[in-house]
């Protein structure tokens, strides 16, 4: 007994030395975490029970911003239209997994080629994407127009119309993000055990079926990472709205505008062009609830659909 | 106010003996060795850095103790870093200040009023009452820019139409606009653009006799009948379809189409001359006439002025370089290479680089000028007046409401000033 209990003191004892250099070895980590990401959301979160002028210097003013926001009719449309580009933007997943399932096909020739060309959007500067579209969408001068205008087709001013310009931009979305989901799913069927396709091909299974009896169920956990990850990077869009609406405060000049405007844009408004600053760190913070709980959702719903081998 | 100086020695030590008085004041308070000091000085226009750089040399010649650093930092970033800056107490001693923004700074106590007695007689007034701030002044004019008709020779001579004379009117304008806008061809007259309030709206609003803010900053004046008036100059001209829709001018700039042949007229500032000047395909097709007299004659006139932070360690020296940067012989010098210098009697020299264009125009202009109109959040009611008259410019909702839409909500954001 006495030995036992001498034994299990020693182990805790190596369990608590061992636990102490765990930390040491992610305290720099854990320190650049603590200092410029959950400080910051900390400061965040308390100026946004603030009035903050232009150059700090704050006064408590409690709930004020969030009831503000929620009367905002700017914040709704805001959130809608955010919405609105994650939901369509999830599209993208199926298309990577047909694409990634085209590449992955025995015998194809030129893989890394196309894998490549996939990839080339996803390394290339969002502003730069942003601008190059921009001048494809232009009504009277853009390329896609004028391909169009081949078929006898007068297209519109595809991001200055309210009726295209949230799907213009979703296909740029989509575009520039397909590589990345691509690669992933590429890595996800590669890591399928060949006897699995060996044995259904004997049980007289074909390309089609092995693609939705193996490949689908088998890339479930792949596919449940991208739309965690793209969920929340639509969530956050800024970068290709802001350039592509027309930079700074001539974006709001654009007819499309009401359709096109991000949480993130209004909170960036906010913050640095109307100085504002209490109200805009209110709006961020409900963005990082609504990411939360769409991720907690998420979470719930991959019972349903995600196997686990 | 500032005319009426104490003495005529203060006068004449701000005005013409600005460098030489320097030198003098700076030895009589400095006793002892003279410390070493630099000075950091923000601008935001890369063209205009040489011509800095080289006032900052001047400004050593007279003050050895006194070295300045010239800061570029690009306008898109110009004024958030600055607000950083100035938030984190590590603002330049001396910057570039602007219309829109000064009441902000000025009104957070982050720049510094100007103690000396000063003779803002040299300067054109609005530009002074740009920059004074409950009676104080805040910053010294360095440039000046005032607003003109440009316009392309080939296309009025392809339509056979006059070149705008001197004196020309709305109704002229008018007329001649629906002769030069050529549908076939795919040419409007002008483009009513909503992205430059400076030198489209601001202008036809105070020619229509109307106004933008009460003269106490307090009210907005877009519910004015006059006021709406200068908007529907616009608002008319693209439905008669001699301007773009706003549509195609978000997608393609105004100065771009001007550029390509597809405007006949622009309205832009003085600070096009280098664009013009430089673009192979206007340097020999344009030239620049004065906007058309609606009820009077207005053009918007804006300028640069040199500031001083309100936490800069070298109050004594930083208050030598802006006196310096707004004397004479820096305006001269100014002159030569960058934009109009704001000094009265200097501007020769930018009217003269150009004698294939009647760049006196933008001088003329100074007559009869408009300050830019500005109160403490600037910003917050010039983003209002995108987001209200956006529908009236795609036609959505007639100018009226959408202009009085605005008045409301631009008096929700002076109230919280």
């Amino acid at each position: 007994m006495t030995t036992a209990r001498a034994a299990h003191v020693a182990k805790r004892r190596g369990n608590r030395t061992q636990a102490l250099w765990g930390y040491a070895f992610i305290a720099p980590t854990g320190l650049g975490l603590a200092i410029f990401n959950l400080w910051p959301v900390a400061q965040t979160a308390y100026f946004s029970f603030t009035e903050w002028g232009a150059f700090g210097g704050h006064t408590w003013t409690g709930l004020d911003n969030y009831t503000r926001l929620f009367a905002d009719p700017e914040v709704g449309r805001a959130m809608l239209n955010t919405l609105t580009y994650t939901a369509l933007g999830l599209i993208g997943i199926p298309l990577a997994i047909v694409f990634a399932a085209l590449i992955n096909r025995p015998g194809l020739r030129g893989v890394s080629v196309y894998r490549t060309a996939f990839f080339l959007p996803v390394v290339t500067m969002p502003v730069a994407v942003a601008m190059l579209w921009r001048w494809l969408y232009n009504g009277d001068y853009g390329l896609v127009n004028q391909a169009l205008a081949v078929v006898g087709i007068d297209g519109p001013n595809w991001i200055a119309d309210p009726a295209t310009a949230m799907y213009a931009l979703v296909v740029v979305g989509i575009w520039s993000s397909i590589g990345y989901n691509l690669i992933i799913f590429l890595a996800g069927m590669q890591a399928i055990p060949k006897e699995l396709y060996e044995a259904a091909a004997m049980d007289g299974a074909g390309r089609v079926r092995q693609f939705f009896a193996i490949t689908l169920p088998m890339l479930s956990p792949t596919a449940f990472f991208i739309s965690i990850i793209s969920v929340i990077g639509s969530l956050q869009l800024f970068d290709l709205v802001f350039v592509m609406t027309g930079s700074g405060q001539a974006a709001r000049a654009n007819p499309a505008y009401a359709r096109l405007q991000t949480v993130v844009q209004l909170f960036y408004e906010r913050a640095f062009v109307t100085n504002d600053r209490g109200y805009a760190a209110a709006i961020v913070i409900a963005l990082l609830v609504l990411i939360a709980a769409l991720t907690v959702v998420q979470f719930r719903l991959q019972r349903r659909w995600v196997h686990y081998v | 106010m500032w005319k009426s100086a104490r003495s005529g020695a203060a006068l004449l030590c701000a005005a013409l003996l600005a460098t030489a008085c320097a030198g003098g004041e700076q030895a009589g308070t400095d006793t002892g060795s003279p410390e070493k000091v630099t000075l950091s000085y923000g601008v935001w226009d890369a063209t205009q850095q040489a011509v800095m750089q080289e006032l900052a040399t001047e400004f050593t010649k007279t003050h050895p103790n006194v070295a300045v650093d010239v800061q570029l930092t690009p306008w898109v970033d110009y004024w958030t870093k600055l607000k950083a800056a100035v938030s984190g107490g590590a603002a330049p001693d001396v910057f570039w200040m602007n219309g829109p923004n000064f009441q902000l700074y000025a009104s957070n106590g982050v720049i510094k009023p100007i103690e000396e007695q000063v003779d803002t007689s040299v300067w054109p007034k609005p530009l002074v009452d740009l920059y004074t701030y409950e009676g104080k002044l805040y910053g010294l004019p360095k440039d000046m820019d005032t607003v003109g008709v440009w316009y392309n020779k080939t296309l009025f001579d392809a339509a056979k139409v006059k070149y705008p004379a001197d004196d020309w009117t709305w109704a002229d304008f008018k007329e001649a606009a629906a002769e030069l806008t050529d549908p076939d061809k795919g040419v409007h007259a002008v483009g009513a653009q909503l992205t430059s309030f400076q030198e489209y709206q601001y202008n036809t609003i105070y020619q229509a006799g109307g106004h933008v803010i009460s003269p106490d900053g307090k009210k907005s004046g877009y519910d004015d009948p006059k006021t709406i008036e200068g908007l529907k100059f616009w608002t008319d001209l693209i439905a008669a379809k001699q301007s773009p829709d706003l549509k195609t001018m978000t997608d393609t700039a105004t100065l771009q189409l001007f550029e390509a042949g597809k405007l006949a007229m622009y309205w832009g500032g003085s600070w096009n001359v280098a664009e013009f000047t430089k673009n192979d395909y206007t340097k020999d097709k344009v030239d620049v006439a004065p906007l058309p007299k609606g009820e009077k004659q207005a053009t918007i006139i804006h300028g640069v002025a040199n500031v001083m932070s309100a936490k800069t360690e070298h109050p004594a020296e930083a208050w030598e370089f802006v006196k310096f940067l707004g004397s004479k012989p820096a305006a001269d010098i100014l002159g030569k290479k960058g934009p109009i210098p704001a000094y009265n009697g200097t501007q020769s020299d930018w009217v003269a680089a150009h004698p294939e264009l009647k760049l006196q125009t933008f001088l003329d202009a100074v007559a009869y000028a408009v300050p830019y109109p500005v109160s403490k959040n600037t910003a917050a009611w010039q983003e209002a007046e995108l987001t209200h008259l956006t529908k009236a410019w795609t036609g959505e909702v007639p100018i009226e409401k959408a202009a009085t839409d605005l008045a409301t909500g631009m008096n929700d954001l002076l109230a919280k000033e």
